[in-house]
């Protein structure tokens, strides 16, 4: 491990650090614009033009609330929970892979920060372990909704979280590896996993709108009935934290799709172009962050579209329909293996 | 549906019958709607805003529209106000007060009657713009103009006083369009033309 190698690491965990806080940052823009446009309004337009400001702006204005921690909160854990939910969203981004790899004299840099052999494993330790942070977050605002909007969290992320794994295994059954760059590189060109396993791509787009606690999933912070749930007693920068994570998770949920059903990096005809190895990669990253942007827009797009469910059909959805579903996905993809093994 | 049902008329012509009849599997599965729904809400990204840049683009606004008073002066650029009170007791709002004083001898070219309002304000947060002191008035002192009472950080700004509130002598304000038949009529009358 010599000296070129940590420094490209490095450079590489802190451009996409940069990249994730930069795309969380515009993304409550986007959001808030397209929110506009859906109700035939302008969204926010007079912080310079377009509103390209905003975000900025919206920063300042948490920085300079009032801090406020209620009396009887409990005060470490109070501050842990919007910092853990920070963290935690940021840390799936590492294994992500962001490009194919990049050749300077000779030698090869992956864009993909950690390329562990058990990618899709280390996503969902790290999604379960995100349910800490609203978790304890609500528990230590020591409040009555803030309580029942992390208990909603909690039960609604385990049953989704099981119908997520259990979608996703289709896919590590047909690719045979549990590596997210494995992954991608099967799909090279067009054959995306999308073509194979659309039922599949079905149960884990509506798991992971469950999961960034997106409406209309969005029951842990329901305005209409808990106020705000978890985050009811948070107030400044700590509020800004979980409102921030939640669009990095947006993120990061679009760029797993995008991984692990849309190719990734990978486009059609990308060996025909006849270009080298390193430009194919340029591409490959911008189309990888058109998808990411497109999956980001759905994302918008359901939010403004469908209204919040009742708590009782949200977990007979995850129970009684995703989780049969995803089951007999599995079953049919073995079947499918098995038949394609013996021709 | 029951027949009684059937004469339900509809006004909008567009009244649905409620029934709960047993969804079919297609309905159960929701996605169909959900796509209808992903349409609609995506056709409107291209419809026509209907927001107005406010304060570079401002809704056109009537003529007899009820906005900021002006308090009136007659032909010779007195003020007309005499201070009776009459508008501050049919405000419902109870915005209007003032203070009466009166007219000197060397103020004769100042006011057009005896008595006149030394200090007159109306608060307009209070004010909920009905035009009730204008229709009290038996002076035509006071009317409502079709310009709007602009925002302002401060409470305290919003008590206009006659500062405000008379007409400047150089730029009369047209009030000919808030006035009925009625009180066109009325002003033709011999009888009343002291009032005029
Ligand atoms: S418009 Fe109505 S509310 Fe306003 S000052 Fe006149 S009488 Fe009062
Ligand atoms: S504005 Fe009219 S009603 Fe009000 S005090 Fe003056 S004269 Fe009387």
């Amino acid at each position: 491990m010599d000296g070129n190698y940590i420094l490209y690491k490095f450079i590489l965990a802190s451009a996409i650090l940069l990249i994730s806080l930069l795309v969380a940052m515009y993304s409550t823009l986007f959001e808030r614009k397209l929110a506009g446009f859906f109700q035939d309004r302008l969204g926010p337009n007079r912080a310079g033009i377009f509103g390209i400001f905003q975000p900025l702006a919206d920063g300042l204005k948490l920085f300079f609330k009032e801090e406020f921690m209620p009396g009887s909160a409990d005060k470490f854990l109070y501050i842990l929970g919007p910092s853990l939910t920070m963290m935690i969203a940021l840390l799936t981004s590492a294994v992500i892979p962001w490009g194919n790899s990049i050749i300077i004299n000779g030698v090869e840099y992956s864009l993909q920060v950690a390329d562990i052999n058990v990618g899709v494993l280390y996503v969902f330790a790290i999604l379960s372990i995100g349910v800490y942070g609203i978790m304890i977050g609500g528990w230590a605002s020591n409040n009555k909704y803030a309580l029942i909007g992390a208990v909603r969290a909690a039960s609604q992320m385990i049953s989704y979280e099981l119908a997520m794994s259990m979608a996703i295994i289709s896919i590590v059954m047909m690719s045979g590896t549990l590596s997210l760059s494995e992954i991608v590189n099967q799909q090279h060109g067009f054959h995306w996993n999308i073509w194979y396993q659309p039922l599949g791509f079905l149960l884990f787009l509506v798991c992971a709108f469950a999961e960034c606690n997106r409406s209309p999933f969005d029951l842990p912070e329901c305005e209409t009935e808990l106020i705000g749930g978890y985050h009811t007693e948070y107030s400044s920068m700590k509020l800004g934290f979980y409102l921030f994570a939640e669009y990095i998770n947006m993120f990061i949920s679009s760029a797993m799709i995008a991984t692990l059903y849309f190719g990734g990096y990978n486009f059609p005809f990308m060996d025909d172009l006849g270009l080298s190895h390193n430009a194919i990669t340029m591409i490959g990253t911008i189309v990888f962050f058109i998808k990411i942007s497109f999956f980001g827009f759905v994302f918008m797009w359901v939010r403004w579209t469908l209204p919040r469910f009742r708590y009782d059909q949200l977990m007979r959805l995850g129970w009684k329909t995703l989780l049969p579903l995803a089951l007999v996905n599995i079953v049919i993809t073995g079947f499918v293996i098995m038949l394609k093994n013996h021709s | 549906m029951s027949s009684a049902n059937q004469h339900i008329v509809s006004l909008t012509g567009r009244s649905k019958v409620a029934s709960n009849k047993k969804m079919t599997f297609m309905e159960r599965i929701y996605l169909p709607a959900i796509m209808k729904g992903f349409g609609i809400t995506f056709s409107h990204l291209f419809k026509k805003k209907a927001t107005i840049q406010y304060p570079e683009v401002t809704r056109p606004i009537a003529e007899i529209y009820r906005g900021k008073h002006v308090l009136k002066r007659d032909d010779e650029g007195r003020e007309r106000c005499t201070a009776c009170g009459l508008c501050a007791l049919a405000c419902p709002a109870e915005a209007i007060t003032m203070i009466a004083a009166e007219r000197k001898p060397d103020e004769m070219h100042l006011y057009r009657e005896e008595k006149y309002a030394s200090v007159y304000e109306i608060n307009m947060l209070r004010c909920i713009f009905c035009g009730l002191c204008e229709e009290a008035c038996p002076k035509e002192a006071i009317f409502l103009t079709n310009e709007i009472v602009p925002s302002d950080y401060e409470r305290s700004s919003f008590i206009y006083g006659k500062v405000i509130l008379v007409e400047p002598i150089d730029k009369r304000v047209d009030i000919s369009k808030r006035q009925t038949p009625a009180v066109l009529n009325f002003k033709k009358d011999k009888n009343q033309s002291h009032n005029i």
